[in-house]
């Protein structure tokens, strides 16, 4: 049960004189219930990377497994794949369209063609699990907050029941709040249904709190694939790429090269929190 | 009096329902007073909801009002007389660099605003020539603003305001929809603007490493200013804007989290130096 | 598959086309226009042909580039030409079932089919040599004496060139909001047309709701840079003719007296 990339390349606009290659010669595989963040500036490739996954961009060349079947196969059903690899899109209240927010969850399954019950069911336990409040379910979604609104889009491909789940860029825009809602709620889906996560960000401090897996894109190359401990290592390339390791790596070197013996390895206050209280004592 | 003053300011817009009928009242700016110097770099801090963009868009007229008043270098922004005066004076840019941009060339696009104020052409050319150099663009002057990145896009709706000589720039949350890197750039372009124009700049931002530098801090929570100082005085209180909402510096964090823990750490440690020089303190 | 709408869409690059005066390209493009309705005679498009590649050929624009722009109103061409080849009475080609075709038809489609192209790539190439800014000055100020009589010449045209700018914007949003509603398992090839056109309101609803909000937000940015009307308002790039200008209109001028010469020496008739 897993995803497979297999040197997959993909080129923009194809003899339009507008060509531009944005993912170039990537392969990975990615496990059951893994939290993977996909990191990278703005450009780099990595929202295009992602909708291979569900088989909305197609590969110029190489191929893309789900649980060992090739998803570019003539009779393979993408609909049924795109109901496994849910997608939840940037800024994606941009989607909602139904005049209450639980209709609005139930498109989803509703397109999957299941019965109405289950359909409803479904919907019930999306918007049970980001934690919206029940009172609200049967309002208008344009009159909630901007984090609300998203938890319900979130919501929306919940109810399709993915084993995969990937967020471009969930918190942006967000204030602190919002953000921090955002991904406790992530954490909790992790932990309820132990699904797979894929969380596109280009916040360090997010990403290295809650992922097991870091991906680097650049310039359409997956520049690292590592744990988050041995990505942050090389926080100097990052910065050359547009990027940044969190903040507490930077204090954890500087303390290091100020003679203290901390972890540089501490990628959250906790453990640097902790760290600091042992080189001290 | 400063370059913006504001006295007992109070917004109120009425909710109604479906059917048009009343619903309530809400408040979104609640008595606020304050007086911002000219040169400035001022931050206004708050989670979405807190009034903070309402409060901008009475500087720039685009709102007026329900009780008390504001003053843009003196005018009183509900004498419509003044209008177009005070929001040459005091710039305003907003959050989605999108729905901002008017026209289809970089150039034209910052040349809009000194078009409506009636700059003559040569000097409209010679505005847009030295805004887009100041906000390092001016590479990009015959390109089409949909081909830039969000972060390039920002700093020509900045050279747009810049270019109608503002002694005040206004940005509502100009970086939330920006990468990392976008951030950085717009933000150095504002502290440059402020230390070689000595234009005063009004940052609303939910962003607390943005505030860092800021001269002054405002935050706001339910239409109220509830703390105010120097980003020192604000980031100390560690609990208070924990309970905001909002965001402290990790090393802040940090150290607040050693003193918690029983390191006798001097609060209002808000940079690494500060952070090694008062363990090193403790150490002995 | 809306990427390939070229109409209305500026081309960035240096020519002698570009830098005529927004004016002389409307003018252009409406004697254009008439030449192609002066009369069927292959005299007539065989010039019509060599004026648009002379244009084409200066204005730097790839030919591929303004042909991608038909792909759009490839249904209206096909269904014109239907129409004319199907419902026009004459000599008898070839009949079947309930289908006749003419020669006269088949004359007057293959005729209707190339106006139409010609009309279609010689307006884009307008828009595409001249910035939706530059345009709208062009109108505005070739169409000032209709100020006199209360027409409100600058609105309409700073109307139309906002329309102009957001024509991209949205395309690209109605891309995205497509992407993420087939994401959550929307259909959008199958099905008759009512189907269809039911499942696209997904895509509408979230469509217009997000132009509402863009006009809303762009309203407010134009106020607070003291947009309030042409009441006072200079202009970056005033219009004024220069060289090329007139030897643009004498040449198009030109063009269309041998045309109208063509047509009177051939047909007798003007038109």
């Amino acid at each position: 049960m897993s995803i497979i990339a297999d040197h997959i390349n993909y080129t923009y606009e194809i003899g339009t004189g507008f060509e531009r290659q944005a993912i170039k010669d990537i392969s990975f595989v990615i496990e059951d219930g893994e939290f993977i963040g996909l990191i990278g500036h703005t450009g780099s490739g990595k929202s295009t990377l992602i909708q291979h996954l569900n088989g909305l961009v197609k590969a110029t060349s190489g191929t893309v497994y789900y649980n060992g079947q090739d998803i570019y196969d003539k009779d393979y059903d993408l609909k049924t794949l795109r109901s496994k690899v849910g997608l939840v899109f940037q800024y994606p209240e941009h989607q909602l369209f139904e005049t209450d927010i639980f209709k609005d969850v139930c498109f989803g399954p509703k397109n999957l063609g299941l019965p109405k019950m289950e359909v409803e069911l479904r919907a019930f336990e999306a918007l049970r699990m980001v934690g919206l409040e029940e009172n609200l379910y049967y309002q208008s979604p344009f009159d909630l907050s901007g984090g609300q609104k998203r938890r319900v889009a979130i919501a929306g491909v919940l109810a399709m029941k993915p084993e995969v789940l990937i967020l471009d860029e969930p918190t942006a825009g967000l204030d602190p709040k919002g953000r921090d809602d955002i991904l406790e709620c992530l954490r909790y889906l992790k932990e309820e249904t132990g699904m797979t996560i894929i969380l596109v960000s280009h916040s360090m401090e997010d990403v290295a709190k809650y992922v097991n897996r870091i991906m680097v894109m650049n310039d359409g190359v997956l520049m690292y694939d590592d744990t988050p401990k041995n990505i942050f290592t090389h926080y100097r390339e990052l910065e050359e790429i547009g990027l940044a390791a969190p903040q507490v790596t930077y204090i954890m070197n500087d303390l290091k090269n100020a003679g203290f013996d901390v972890n540089t390895g501490a990628i959250t206050v906790d453990e640097a929190v902790e760290s600091i209280m042992a080189s001290v004592r | 009096m400063g370059i913006i003053k504001t006295e007992n300011l109070t917004f109120e817009y009425i909710r109604r329902d479906d059917e048009g009928n009343v619903e309530g009242i809400t408040t979104a700016v609640d008595d606020v007073s304050l007086d911002i110097q000219a040169g400035d770099f001022v931050a206004i801090l708050g989670h979405n909801g807190s009034g903070k963009s309402t409060f901008a868009k009475h500087l720039n007229a685009l709102v007026a009002p329900t009780e008390g008043t504001v003053w843009v270098d003196g005018m009183d922004t509900k004498e419509e007389e003044h209008t177009l005066d005070i929001r040459q004076t005091s710039g305003m840019v907003f959050q989605n660099p999108d729905n901002q941009i008017i026209c289809t060339l970089v150039e034209e696009e910052v040349g809009f605003g000194p078009e409506n104020i009636g700059v003559p052409t040569d000097e409209i050319w010679e505005c847009v020539e030295k805004s887009l150099k100041a906000v390092g663009m001016y590479r990009f002057r015959k390109a089409s603003p949909n081909k830039l990145s969000g972060g390039q896009k920002q700093r020509v709706a900045i050279a747009g305001i810049v270019a109608m000589k503002p002694k005040c720039i206004v940005l509502d949350e100009p970086t939330a929809m920006l990468d990392p890197s976008g951030r950085k750039d717009v933000i150095n372009i504002l502290h440059a603007l402020n230390k070689q124009e000595n234009v005063t700049i009004i940052l609303i931002t939910h962003y607390m490493e943005e505030v860092i530098d800021a001269d002054h801090v405002f935050v706001m929570d339910e239409g109220k200013v509830v703390m105010e100082g120097t980003p020192r005085q604000i980031f100390t209180q560690v609990d208070k804007m924990k309970e905001l909402h909002l965001d402290v510096p990790q090393v802040t964090e940090v150290a607040y989290e050693l003193r918690m823990k029983g390191l006798p750490i001097n609060q209002g440690v808000l940079t690494n130096a500060e952070l090694i020089a008062e363990l090193k303190r403790i150490q002995g | 598959m809306l990427r390939d709408i070229t109409i209305g869409q500026y081309y960035q690059t240096e020519s002698v086309i570009h830098k005529l005066d927004p004016r002389v390209k409307l003018m252009g493009t409406l004697v254009f226009i008439i030449s192609l309705f002066l009369g069927k005679s292959v005299w007539i498009y065989l010039g019509a042909t060599i004026f648009l590649a002379v244009v084409i050929k200066l204005s730097n624009v790839p030919l591929k580039f303004i042909l991608k722009g038909l792909k759009a109103v490839v249904l209206l061409i096909v269904l014109s030409a239907a129409f004319n080849l199907f419902l026009t009475d004459g000599r008898v080609l070839v009949h079947f079932w309930i289908f006749t075709i003419t020669a006269e038809g088949l004359y007057q489609a293959v005729f209707m089919v190339i106006r139409l192209i010609y009309l279609i790539m010689g307006s884009s190439l307008m828009t595409l040599t001249t910035t939706p800014n530059h345009l709208t000055d062009g109108l505005e100020k070739g169409l000032g004496f209709l100020k006199k009589i209360k027409v409100p010449v600058h609105e309409i045209s700073m109307m139309m060139s906002i329309a102009l700018r957001f024509i991209p914007i949205l395309i690209e949003e109605t891309d995205k909001i497509m992407k993420a509603q087939l994401a959550r398992g929307a259909d959008f090839e199958n099905g008759n047309i009512l189907k269809r056109a039911k499942a696209m309101i997904p895509v509408l609803v979230p469509l217009f709701i997000s132009a509402f909000r863009r006009a809303n937000e762009l309203a407010m940015a134009m106020e607070a840079r003291c947009y309030h009307g042409d009441e006072g308002r200079t202009k970056m790039k005033p219009l004024k003719y220069q060289k090329r200008d007139r030897i643009a209109y004498i040449s198009m001028f030109g063009y269309l007296a041998v045309l109208i010469a063509l047509n009177v020496w051939m047909s007798g008739r003007i038109i």
